[in-house]
């Protein structure tokens, strides 16, 4: 059976590992291919790396840490930041990166997804999205880097996973924005609505505090993986521990 | 024992030369046909689409070369795919190597998420040196849709939606649908198995 995976999130800045509050005041948390390295010795089954400042400074992320965390890793990673044509996902893949997510530059100009998913297959095709529930309804953000530059896009959340799938999306990271660092649990009922249209694998992100949420977001929602950050970066939950737990409770993990 | 890693033009060449470094295994990348048929150990890595890799293979005057190899052979992910005798992918089907008999189609996942992305267990695993560090039930990193069904060469299965080949050998030719360089302790283990063949 496919085992659920669990993927912390490193968010970069500046060449350094960094986290804030819904996606504000970011403390440093360390070096990334020290963390990388933390990470995979304690049974991450991937990492996610964003460069946050990527979208919102209108630069992208440089390949020389992605070739060092590469040398590192034996574990799958996926790297994300201002992605916004192919010659530049090309260079992240060449030095490393096994998957590329794509979330502003796409909302922009969706056609880039369809162009990703031909030059490089959808297996390594990664669409991010920043939703945030108002009233009820799930809206896409875009350019969550910096509050300031914030922006609403106007679009469904549903309608968006469904145009990334059939762009050429290979898989979907949800990132539910009011759970951002709060630690309070993924939000399962978004995550159960996106399940239901979503025949990629989903990955769940925003909100993991305890235990309970994992065994939750994988029981309720069945989404494919978790992903989280904090409570990893500050080592309030150590993964060999939530794995133990996690199978224990009988969702299945790789050991 | 050195590898050579076959330049497909199709592939992340970085991530496998990386893992034979951090076992201290020296490797070359090449798209030479006279290094490739000289080599002592040959691995054809690949990602992407069957259609676009062959035509690449083809481009760069490689074809003959990798089907004429007579020495320890390795294909990984779609590296593995091209292997086979022809693949059905994208409503078309394309010529493969023609190493190992049979056909690559699409993984039919039932009503699972495609691609099948992730950690999965090899299960069922045969007697070979490639597979001899292995334990029933090690998990791989996996990230495909189409896949070579179980036949007389699969050294290893794995089943999602629908069981499928994860290992094969045919003769000096070997080839693992999963990402070694990826696969942690399990990839490590099959990436020296084959230095060492």
């Amino acid at each position: 059976m496919l085992a659920k995976r669990i993927i912390p999130c490193l968010d970069v800045r500046d060449g350094r590992v960094v986290k804030g509050v819904q996606f504000r005041n970011h403390e440093d948390v360390g070096d990334i291919v020290e963390l990388a390295a933390r990470y995979r010795d304690e049974g991450a089954d991937e990492l996610v790396f964003y460069d946050i400042t990527a979208s919102t400074d209108d630069r992208t992320v440089g390949t020389d840490w992605i070739r060092r965390v590469s040398r590192e890793l034996d574990i799958p990673f996926c790297v994300a930041g201002g992605i916004d044509g192919v010659a530049v996902a090309g260079e992240r893949l060449a030095a490393g990166a096994d998957k590329i997510s794509v979330n502003s530059p796409a909302l922009l100009r969706p056609t880039l997804i369809d162009e990703l998913q031909q030059a490089f297959g959808r297996q390594c095709i990664v669409a991010g999205i920043d939703t945030f529930e108002q009233d009820g309804a799930y809206r896409v953000k875009s350019h969550t880097g910096d509050p300031g530059r914030t922006r609403e896009t106007g679009r469904d959340t549903l309608d968006w996973v469904r145009e990334v799938q059939d762009r050429g999306a290979g898989e979907i990271v949800l990132n539910c924005m009011n759970r951002d660092g709060v630690r309070k649990g993924y939000d399962i009922a978004q995550l159960k609505a996106v399940r239901g249209i979503c025949d990629v694998p989903l990955i769940a992100s925003g909100g993991a505090g305890a235990t309970d949420h994992f065994e939750a977001v994988f029981k309720q929602a069945d989404v494919d993986g978790a992903l989280a950050a904090s409570v990893f970066h500050k080592r309030i939950i150590a993964i060999p521990d939530l794995k133990r737990d996690l199978a224990e409770a009988g969702v299945e993990m790789r050991r | 024992m050195s590898v050579l890693i076959v330049d497909t033009k199709c592939a992340n060449l970085a991530s496998v030369g990386f893992a034979f470094d951090r076992l201290g295994i020296t490797s070359t990348i090449s798209d030479d046909p006279d290094r490739i048929a000289a080599a002592d150990r040959v691995l054809i890595p690949g990602v992407g689409a069957a259609p676009y890799a062959m035509e690449r293979i083809d481009a760069a005057g490689l074809t003959d070369t990798l089907r004429a190899l007579t020495q320890p052979v390795l294909g990984i992910c779609l590296g593995m795919q091209l292997l086979f005798d022809d693949l059905a992918e994208g409503g078309v089907v394309t010529k493969g190597l023609g190493l190992i008999p049979g056909r690559v189609s699409a993984l039919d996942t039932k009503d699972l998420p495609s691609p099948h992305m992730g950690w999965n267990r090899l299960t069922d695993i045969a007697d070979d040196s490639l597979t001899a560090e292995l334990s029933e039930g090690d998990h791989a990193y996996f990230v495909h849709s189409y896949a070579a069904p179980v036949s007389t060469h699969t050294l290893a299965m794995t089943s999602y939606g629908s069981p499928f080949s994860a290992i094969v050998r045919h003769g000096n030719v070997r080839g693992c649908q999963f990402h070694p360089e990826r696969s942690s302790d399990a990839g490590a283990a099959i990436l020296k198995a084959f230095a060492a063949l």
